[in-house]
């Protein structure tokens, strides 16, 4: 027997889809708009705009801080949640239950308020350099997702494997580098992406920790676009989705994307 | 080479909890000691402190001439077999078996020659390059073990191993366990809830009751004469009868339950019996009779056991369990004795 949808359903499920896909494709037809200004429909084909990214300095520069910080801040993400992530699992009847939502804080606190405090109190207060700052508001920024995603994978991690390797001689860190973290690859490599992909598309965060000279792609974009509103800013977002599918989709082929979900 | 275990007043605790009292156990070299009790007395927990995956909080810890008791759990050479199997899920059958070879430094090729022969002593040859995840459950218990054996550990701990397994595969695989021990003569410590596992297997069983080890012995002596009530419950003594010595005449002894019934017991068969003390039986310990000495009761439900009928008998000090003769069936309800069989009784101190 086949299951009629309701048409109603088949509605608000198509409309849905349309608000969340609709954009995406207005800013693909903006971007090879023949005009110097952002506007849909096209008026026009070209691929300028795409080229003009690359002639702005400025662009490539930013884009390349952006992938730097998003892949350092992940890597150091990772080193503190991996360890605090497994402490939590391994621990849990012995630790306080608060300490597992501290981890979590961070995404539940205004984005534009964690900035800001950060501004306040590392670049102001600490005095340090705007690419270190900035590498720390990120670092600070995809800790809660290197902590939860590698926190379910270990939540279904039998320890028992652990303690195994352990009695067969094997000293404890290299029990966890060679019998857990294999175990739960899965889950680092899950982790890495969703920060790297957090990273690379901050606003607010990057808005407070920029500085002289130091600045990220998305920082950029706005920039750009208090100054010209031409279509290059389409053809960057265009680029940037690019990217975030790229990723999922080689997420998709490996490992499945209901695995992010997980 | 083989060597003794012993645990010399070994306390544990888990935060504030206390899950072991005052534990002390000897395990002779080549011995297989069971612990076997219900869920939660403190069993596992005993072999984490052995395998030093827990400290305890006082007492110690000694494996032949080294002290275990504050050594870390990867240098103490202790072949674990655990009870959901442990296998390393992204490891073949081969390289967990040959795990353990690989942290003591063998050579690859030395390994591989180890390995093999542990799997083909387990009957896994044919399976070497599998994952784990394609294993049974059986297959998976074989693996867990060959790979505890295969690092020739002077002491072998398994906790509850066959516990997954069906019925028929679980006596197989304990036999197996079995021949392996006897065969390196290895020292183990084997636990199980399962006391037909505990007794087939073992040397000495320990019986144990909220982290305390209620007696340690042979099967033969647990099952006969078990020390106290709870063992004595614990292996079938279902009728606990608490008794007052009233009157001694000679090596007869006149003895009463609160509620007045008396029975006549002999010396000559128990030894000297206290004043006060616990008279364990079985359900064939107590003979249903006709006759008017013994206990009073009234029978209850009687049931078909083959060799005799059981009653239950409602006596005023308690509801007991006892046995008939298939010659003479009686009806619930009707008035009856029941007289201690000396051989299948046993005195036990009284627990007040
Ligand atoms: N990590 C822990 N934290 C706190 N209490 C624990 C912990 N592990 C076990 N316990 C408690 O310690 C006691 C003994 O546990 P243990 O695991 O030794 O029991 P066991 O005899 O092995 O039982 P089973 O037959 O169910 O495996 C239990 O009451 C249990 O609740
Ligand atoms: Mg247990």
């Amino acid at each position: 027997m086949r299951t009629t949808l309701h048409p109603a359903l088949l509605m608000i499920a198509s409309l849905i889809f349309a608000i969340l896909i609709a954009p995406l494709f207005i800013i693909l037809g903006a971007s090879v708009s023949d005009t110097s200004y952002l506007t849909f429909p096209p008026q026009g084909f070209t691929l300028q705009w795409y080229s003009n990214i690359f002639e702005i300095t400025a662009f490539r520069t930013t884009a390349i801080t952006s992938l730097q910080i998003a892949f350092f801040g992940t890597f150091l993400a990772l080193l503190i949640g991996i360890p605090a992530a497994y402490a939590l699992n391994r621990f849990r009847v012995r630790l306080p239950s608060f300490l597992s939502n501290v981890f979590v804080l961070p995404i539940l606190v205004p984005e534009i308020v964690l900035g800001f405090s950060l501004m306040k109190s590392i670049t102001i207060g600490l005095d340090l350099p705007v690419y270190t700052t900035l590498l720390m508001g990120h670092t600070l920024l995809v800790l809660p997702y290197a902590v939860r995603v590698v926190g379910a994978s270990l939540a279904s991690f039998d320890f028992s494997v652990e303690e195994a390797a352990i009695s067969l001689g094997c000293p404890p860190l290299k029990a966890f580098l060679t019998v857990v973290l294999p175990n739960i690859s899965a889950g680092v490599i899950a982790a890495f992406i969703l920060a790297f992909i957090t990273s690379v598309n901050d606003v607010s965060i990057s808005l407070f920790l920029t500085g002289p000279g130091v600045s990220t792609l998305p920082i950029q974009i706005l920039a750009h676009m208090e100054q010209f509103f031409d279509p290059t800013i389409a053809s960057v977002s265009v680029l940037l989705m690019l990217l975030t599918v790229g990723v999922m989709a080689i997420v998709e082929a490996t490992l499945g994307l209901t695995f992010l979900t997980k | 080479m083989t060597v003794s275990l012993t645990l010399d007043n070994v306390t544990a605790h888990y935060g504030s909890t206390q899950v072991l009292q005052d534990l002390s156990l000897a395990i002779a070299a080549g011995e297989l000691v069971s612990l076997l009790g219900a869920s939660g007395c403190g069993k596992t927990t005993t072999l984490r402190l052995v395998a030093g995956f827990l400290e305890p909080t006082s007492g110690s810890i000694r494996l032949g001439d080294r002290d275990l008791t504050r050594m870390p759990a990867h240098q103490r050479d202790i072949g674990l077999v655990f009870q959901n199997y442990a296998l390393f899920p992204h490891l073949s059958v081969r390289d967990n078996v040959a795990f353990g070879l690989k942290q003591r430094g063998l050579g690859s090729v030395e390994r591989k020659a180890k390995a093999d022969t542990m799997l083909e002593r387990v009957g896994l040859s044919a399976f070497a390059e599998r994952m784990p995840a394609a294993l049974s459950g059986g297959q998976k218990q074989r693996v867990a073990l060959a790979r505890a054996l295969v690092i020739e550990p002077p002491l072998l701990m398994f906790d509850e191993p066959l516990s997954n397994l069906d019925a028929k595969l679980r006596v197989d695989m304990r036999v197996e366990i079995r021949r392996l021990q006897r065969a390196n003569g290895t020292t183990s410590l084997y636990v199980t809830h399962d006391q037909e596992e505990a007794f087939s297997i073992s040397d000495r069983v320990a019986i144990m009751n909220a982290g305390r080890i209620m007696q340690l012995d042979r099967p033969e002596v647990l099952y006969q004469r078990p020390a106290n009530s709870f063992v004595a419950r614990f292996v079938g003594f279902e009728n606990l009868i608490d008794m007052t010595v009233t009157e001694r005449n000679g090596a007869s002894v006149k003895a009463t339950t609160p509620a007045g019934a008396s029975v006549f017991l002999s010396q000559d068969v128990f030894g000297a019996i206290p004043d006060r003390f616990v008279l364990a039986a079985r359900p064939d310990g107590l003979a249903v009779t006709r006759s008017e000495d013994g206990i009073p009761v009234t029978l209850g439900i009687r049931t078909y056991l083959g060799r005799a009928y059981q009653y239950q008998c409602m006596a005023q000090s308690g509801t007991y369990l006892g046995n008939g003769p298939l010659t003479e069936p009686l009806e619930p309800g009707t008035a009856a004795s029941l007289v201690p069989v000396p051989e299948q009784c046993c005195i036990l101190p009284s627990d007040a």
